[in-house]
């Protein structure tokens, strides 16, 4: 029940775009058509999730077990830097189905701040193991559910007659506060 | 002494972080609902980028040209880490706010942008003052900003209140959504700037001014240039 909370919490009352305006970059970045939205989705997701386990695993083992958790902030951007490329070298050699599905969108997330943030808010939290995969699960899939969203809205926006210096990046981020002020109704959904 | 001001000069009013270049987008939003905030968060960065530039610049003829890129990401997250220890025991009210965005330093592009662009190419002394040109253009973004913020989502400046005992705050400002309202209208005000200058000089609007193109250039909100990495990669497939 609690890791449900934290699920539901990440995905939609703490949004990680809307409301803690981590990962903006590939949010305005990526979000011009619904499939490639869906993309970066589905590799944010894949990523963070790893990324969740992986650095909870190394605070756990590593930095509290030689009392050096200080050096934690260097040790996790190193290690996503890494993930990321491993990542991708694995699924382009295995399961290249996936590779060319999510390959793409892969060197792109390394600029995603979402990531290391996420890794830097389970600490802060001391989630263990299952709650900060679920956790970064829960904002994975919050990011995707915002981005893909966005990329339907932006679809329409495109025939849309508007002011012409709010064309482009203007428009999106006045879109994406009004969906932050509708994000807000969730917030009752945990107390 | 004349390049040191010019640095200066660019940093603060030429090249702003915040208001030409729009870089740092993510903490300039998270941070400025208030203007101490705005101000604090501008400060550290400020110190964390004249630190890492007078050592990226120091160092610039050891680190091979290959791993250049995690070099700098470890010398600035080892600041960030100091910067950070020294915060939580001298300022813990302003650490207690701020909180996740002040390790998220690392992942700034401002810093890595100028450590790229200006500290790996030029010597200890010009990157210094690049350093804390930049950092104060920041600050002066972040804290303006701030300070919009707070005079009309609180009715306050830096906690004082300003505003008349019957003014009605626009909570939406300090809230999420504000957050983004107030960068949209700042894009369109320089877009509007851009169509103008356009205007008179005749000149393509599409094409941006930047030397380099999207190469050159570090801001990441723009969305051009991770358009342009994607694209690429379509082509190729």
């Amino acid at each position: 029940m609690n890791l449900l909370l934290i699920a539901i919490g990440a995905a939609l009352v703490n949004n990680v775009v809307l409301s803690q305006f981590l990962g903006l970059c590939p949010f305005i970045g990526v979000s011009k058509k619904v499939d490639t939205a869906a993309g970066m989705g589905g590799a944010v997701i894949f990523v963070i999730t790893i990324a969740s386990a992986v650095t909870n695993l190394i605070y756990t083992f590593i930095l509290e077990k030689l009392d050096i958790t200080y050096l934690q902030t260097i040790v996790f951007i190193l290690v996503i830097a890494a993930l990321v490329q491993f990542v991708e070298m694995f699924l382009k050699k295995k399961v290249p189905s996936l590779y060319s599905a999510l390959g793409v969108y892969l060197p792109l997330i390394t600029t995603n701040c979402a990531v290391l943030g996420i890794a830097l808010i389970n600490v802060q939290k001391s989630y263990g193991f299952l709650a900060s995969v679920i956790n970064g699960f829960g904002t994975a899939v919050g990011f995707t559910i915002a981005i893909v969203i966005m990329a339907g809205i932006r679809e329409k926006i495109e025939y849309n007659d508007i002011p012409e210096s709010f064309k482009g990046t203007p428009i999106v981020l006045v879109t994406a506060g009004l969906m932050a002020m509708a994000f807000f109704g969730f917030s009752g959904l945990i107390k | 002494m004349n390049k040191t001001l010019e640095r200066l000069n660019s940093g603060i009013i030429k090249e702003n972080p915040t208001f030409v270049q729009m870089l740092g987008m993510c903490p300039t939003m998270a941070v400025t609902t208030s203007a101490i905030n705005g101000l604090g968060m501008g400060l550290t960065t400020t110190v964390i980028l004249i630190l890492s530039n007078m050592m990226i610049s120091a160092l610039r003829k050891v680190i091979p040209d290959k791993v250049r890129i995690p070099s700098y990401i470890v010398i600035v997250a080892s600041f960030v880490t100091i910067i950070q220890f020294l915060l939580e025991g001298f300022v813990p009210s302003l650490y207690d706010s701020l909180g996740i965005y002040i390790p998220l330093i690392v992942v700034n592009c401002i810093i890595l942008g100028r450590a790229e662009s200006y500290a790996s190419k030029n010597n200890v002394w010009l990157s210094m003052f690049d350093g804390i040109g930049m950092g104060l253009g920041f600050t002066l973004g972040l804290t303006s900003i701030g300070i919009f913020r707070e005079i009309f989502g609180n009715g306050t400046v830096f906690n004082i209140r300003i505003m008349p005992e019957k003014y009605e705050p626009v909570t939406i400002l300090i809230l999420a959504p504000g957050a983004f309202f107030v960068l949209a209208c700042l894009i369109a005000v320089q877009n509007k700037i851009r169509i103008l200058k356009a205007k008179k000089t005749g000149t393509d609007l599409a094409e941006c001014e930047r030397e380099n193109g999207c190469a050159g250039c570090a801001n990441t909100l723009c969305g051009g240039s991770i358009k342009n990495t994607f694209e690429k990669k379509e082509e190729q497939e």
